[in-house]
């Protein structure tokens, strides 16, 4: 029972955070790929758009992590030790695009630094996301070997493939995705909201082709040519995989149509609906499993749980944390995002 | 450089940065809730601006701080993946509480620095005391977590081989060291953040006498200050006393105490010579460790020499730290009694200047002192990472080549630290010429 509420608050934490956090990267990738003349106004509008929740928003990860370490301790030790480089590099990004994002605004002499720190902030928005990919398909792939005796394989390998980098860009996308349907609502210039949508259009189409390439890709090849058909092959096994891509594609062709009819506040909710589905529908599809690992075994959630006392406390904490922290949250954004 | 080492110099590098950025996030939104308070009473334009400036610099700590923070609760794991593994179910609770602190400081805070103007002015008002909270909640919390590695209970079994029972996360988390650390802790944050804001605007008014926007933010940083440093020794001593019955060996490396005795001498300054056991140089004041660790003149002392070798912690280190975090103390007790002493007797005339001198030259003196507390809390405790339970060296990563993420750790934080600095003194120098824009210096 604690440890389904707990299980849940792991997930709600995971897909806030690549929702939220996600569509803060996007806006630094967003800037990125900008053209010169619009970027004065894309760094404008996300700092107008982001200033008031970036903080809240990275808490999501906060969380996550602090369930993981106290309620399933097994599986933090785990992943943090055979994956500590992308971890290490993920952090840097991280620390890199926060505080970038903040000296940009803050500094009192707006002078040519304003360009490095929107360069860096730019850069660390696309570096974080693209290894926060790389790190979950580390998880999933199936490459961490506890027995491996070579640096290679025990730190390297589960995430340095092709499989994880996908998944890195891919994530990277979404990110990009999301942050376009996001600032489309908070433009206040029409041809301003319509740029935004047509770029989350096409980001949009940009996903689906990845996400296709990988499925089919999984669909057609064996484990021996395709690494990641052993984690894609759920997908083509049993009406759960059909029932996730169809609503998944459903959601897709929606957005896509609301965005082409300039239906902006239904598209977002349709396009975050869109990445929900991609997310949780890929956890349900390979629960219980949580990290795979080499020799064909998998660690569960039920298994690395932590002994039933901590979980009681656990679970208490987070029931009364958001009991006080969802109001606080309607009310930071009722504030600043009517 | 070994990985041990390598990882143990990590880990110190990543907290003492964060503990600089958490002291300033915890202390400040209490300095501009008191220029706030008074701008809301008085209706001065000065205090707002005061509180408005003070945001400013504030916006750029606490985004320091909550990124350092982040990066340390996957170095816990990346460093030190067996110590989690073991440890994270039990002393985890008051992480799990403090991830709600967070989160409701992040979020007043959005609140607090983009709100002016926007809501009603007494909401805008408490969510700045709502930051100061839950900022000085979460330090509490951390801290009584670093006092279950101090004073581990809450578990019976052996923890190394994962055959654990009985654990209570609830008595974990009020472990024998919890009160007097987090205590000691939150003085130091407001001793630390109050006078080196006082020091920074000490030292402008050194530069522009008549600018009563820095005598105001200098008397409001100072009353905190003071206030706290008063307090500080008396907690100290709480302090030493838990540490002379929670880790004698502790004390030992402190006081450079390398002979069991009664009627033990307090030691000051000195040079402890690990190898042959004895301290050179150094006052040694009669009877007064047994009284200041035991409150009896003539109580037992254990010294480093009823202590099996292999668990002896660093003496040198532990011992100059311990002497700087004291002598610093006293100096900046010395100061708060100046201060509060000369605003009650001669309320209105201007400050001496050598007075502004030294509390501008005593800008970093209480952060110096709070790595030196760290640093005697942390390397008094090895060899263990958990006291009496899991050595250090037990808790290590197996991933070999910790030199290089040590490397750029300490790369990219000095760094930071350079670059906040710069950016702090471009926003005082913004904020003076619009404070004084007759004054030719400025
Ligand atoms: C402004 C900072 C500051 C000042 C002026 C002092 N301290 Fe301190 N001290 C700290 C900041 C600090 C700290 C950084 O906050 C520590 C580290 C761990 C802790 O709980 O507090 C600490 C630890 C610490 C410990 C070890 C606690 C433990 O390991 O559990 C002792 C025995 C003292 N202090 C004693 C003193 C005494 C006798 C002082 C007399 C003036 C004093 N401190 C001033
Ligand atoms: C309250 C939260 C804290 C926790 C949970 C914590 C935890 C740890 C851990 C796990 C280590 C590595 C293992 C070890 O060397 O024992 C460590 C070492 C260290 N920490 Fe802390 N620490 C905390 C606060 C701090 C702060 C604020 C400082 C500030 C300077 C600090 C300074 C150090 C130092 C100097 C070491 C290295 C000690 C050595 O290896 O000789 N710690 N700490
Ligand atoms: C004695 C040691 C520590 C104290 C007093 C302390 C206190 C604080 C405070 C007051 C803040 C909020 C202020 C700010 O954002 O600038 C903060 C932020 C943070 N700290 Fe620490 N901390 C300590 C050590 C640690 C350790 C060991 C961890 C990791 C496990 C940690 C994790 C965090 C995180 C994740 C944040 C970001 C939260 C945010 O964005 O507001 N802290 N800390």
């Amino acid at each position: 029972m604690m440890l389904g509420i707990i299980v849940f608050f792991l997930l709600a934490s995971l897909l806030f955070y690549v929702i939220f956090g996600g569509a803060d990267f996007g806006a630094g990738i967003l800037e990125l790929i900008a053209r010169k003349k619009d970027s004065a106004r894309t760094q404008e509008l996300t700092y107008r758009a982001l200033g008031p929740v970036w903080e809240a928003n990275h808490m999501w990860l906060i969380l996550a992590v602090v369930i993981l370490f106290v309620g399933f301790p097994q599986a933090y030790a785990i992943l943090s030790t055979h994956l500590h480089i992308p971890l290490m590099i993920m952090l840097l990004g991280i620390v890199l695009r926060g505080t970038m994002f903040i000296f940009r605004h803050y500094d009192a002499v707006k002078d040519g630094s304003q360009i490095w720190y929107a360069r860096l902030f730019a850069w660390s928005s696309f570096l974080t996301p693209l290894f926060l990919g790389m790190i979950l398909g580390g998880t999933i792939l199936g490459q961490i070997d506890l027995e491996a005796n070579s640096f290679f394989e025990a730190y390297l390998a589960p995430w340095l493939n092709g499989f994880s980098i996908w998944l890195g860009l891919f994530f990277c996308l979404v990110s990009a995705f999301l942050a376009s349907i996001f600032l489309t609502i908070e433009s206040r210039q029409e041809s301003e909201k319509h740029q935004l949508s047509r770029k989350a259009f096409q980001i949009n189409v940009l996903m689906f082709g990845m996400g296709g390439i990988g499925l089919v890709g999984a669909g057609f090849f064996d484990t021996n040519i395709n690494l990641a058909a052993g984690v894609l092959h759920h997908y083509w096994e049993g009406y759960q995989g059909w029932l996730v891509m169809g609503v998944g594609s459903l959601l897709w062709g929606a957005t896509q149509y609301c965005l082409f009819t300039n239906k902006y506040s239904i598209a977002r909710i349709l396009g975050v609906g869109e990445v929900s589905v991609v997310l949780l529908g890929w956890i349900w599809l390979q629960h219980p499993a949580m990290i795979i690992f080499k020799d064909g075994t998998n660690l569960s959630l039920t298994q690395a749980a932590a002994p039933d006392a901590t979980l009681m406390s656990l679970g208490w904490a987070l029931i009364i944390g958001s009991v006080l922290i969802f109001p606080a949250l309607f009310y930071l954004f009722k504030v600043f995002k009517q | 450089m070994t990985d041990l080492l390598a990882a143990r110099m990590q880990m110190a590098v990543s907290l003492g940065f964060h503990i600089v950025f958490a002291c300033i996030g915890m202390v400040m939104p209490f300095l501009m809730a008191a220029a706030h308070w008074r701008y809301l009473k008085t209706g001065r334009e000065i205090y707002k601006q005061l509180s408005l400036s003070w945001a400013k610099g504030v916006a750029i700590f606490f985004a320091t701080g909550a990124v350092s923070g982040t990066v340390l609760s996957f170095e816990l794991g990346t460093l030190w993946p067996e110590f989690m593994k073991h440890a994270g179910p039990i002393f985890g609770m008051p992480f799990s509480l403090e991830g709600t602190a967070f989160f409701i400081e992040a979020i007043a805070l959005g609140i607090f620095l983009y709100g002016w103007g926007k809501i009603n002015r007494w909401v805008h008002f408490g969510s700045g005391i709502v930051v100061g909270i839950s900022g000085v909640l979460s330090g509490i919390l951390v801290v009584a977590a670093n006092g279950w590695m101090n004073s581990p209970t809450g578990f019976e079994g052996d923890l190394l081989s994962g055959n654990v029972y009985n654990i209570d996360p609830i008595a974990a988390m009020f472990n024998a060291a919890w009160f007097s650390q987090a205590l000691h802790m939150t003085l130091a944050a407001f001793v630390a953040t109050g006078f080196a804001v006082a020091g920074v605007h000490a030292f402008q008014l050194l530069k522009h006498p008549n600018s009563e926007f820095h005598r105001i933010a200098m008397t409001i940083a100072m009353i905190f200050g003071s206030v706290a440093a008063l307090l500080q020794p008396i907690s100290g001593d709480i302090s030493a006393k838990d540490v002379a019955n929670r880790q004698p060996a502790k004390l030992a490396a402190m006081e450079a105490h390398f002979e069991t005795e009664k009627g033990a001498d307090l030691l000051i300054g000195g040079i402890p010579y690990e190898e042959e056991g004895v301290v050179r140089y150094g006052i040694h004041i009669p009877n007064a460790l047994s009284f200041l660790a035991f409150g009896d003149f003539d109580a037992e002392v254990v010294g480093l020499n009823d202590i099996p070798k292999e668990e002896h912690p660093p003496v040198a280190v532990t011992h100059f730290a311990f002497q700087i975090m004291v002598g610093a103390g006293s100096l900046l007790m010395l100061l708060a009694v100046i201060f509060l002493w000369w605003r009650w007797r001669r309320k209105d005339i201007a400050w001496p200047g050598w007075f502004l001198k030294v509390l501008a030259a005593a800008t970093p003196l209480g952060f110096i002192a709070v790595e030196a507390g760290w640093t005697v809390t942390e390397v008094g405790r090895q060899p263990w990472i958990i006291y009496g339970v899991m050595k250090t060296s037990e808790a290590l990563t197996p991933m070999p080549g910790l030199v290089w993420s040590f490397g750029i750790t300490t790369t990219v934080y000095v760094l930071l630290s350079l670059m906040v600095i710069w950016l702090m003194r471009r926003q005082i120098r913004v904020v003076n010429q619009s404070f004084e824009p007759a004054n030719p210096k400025s």
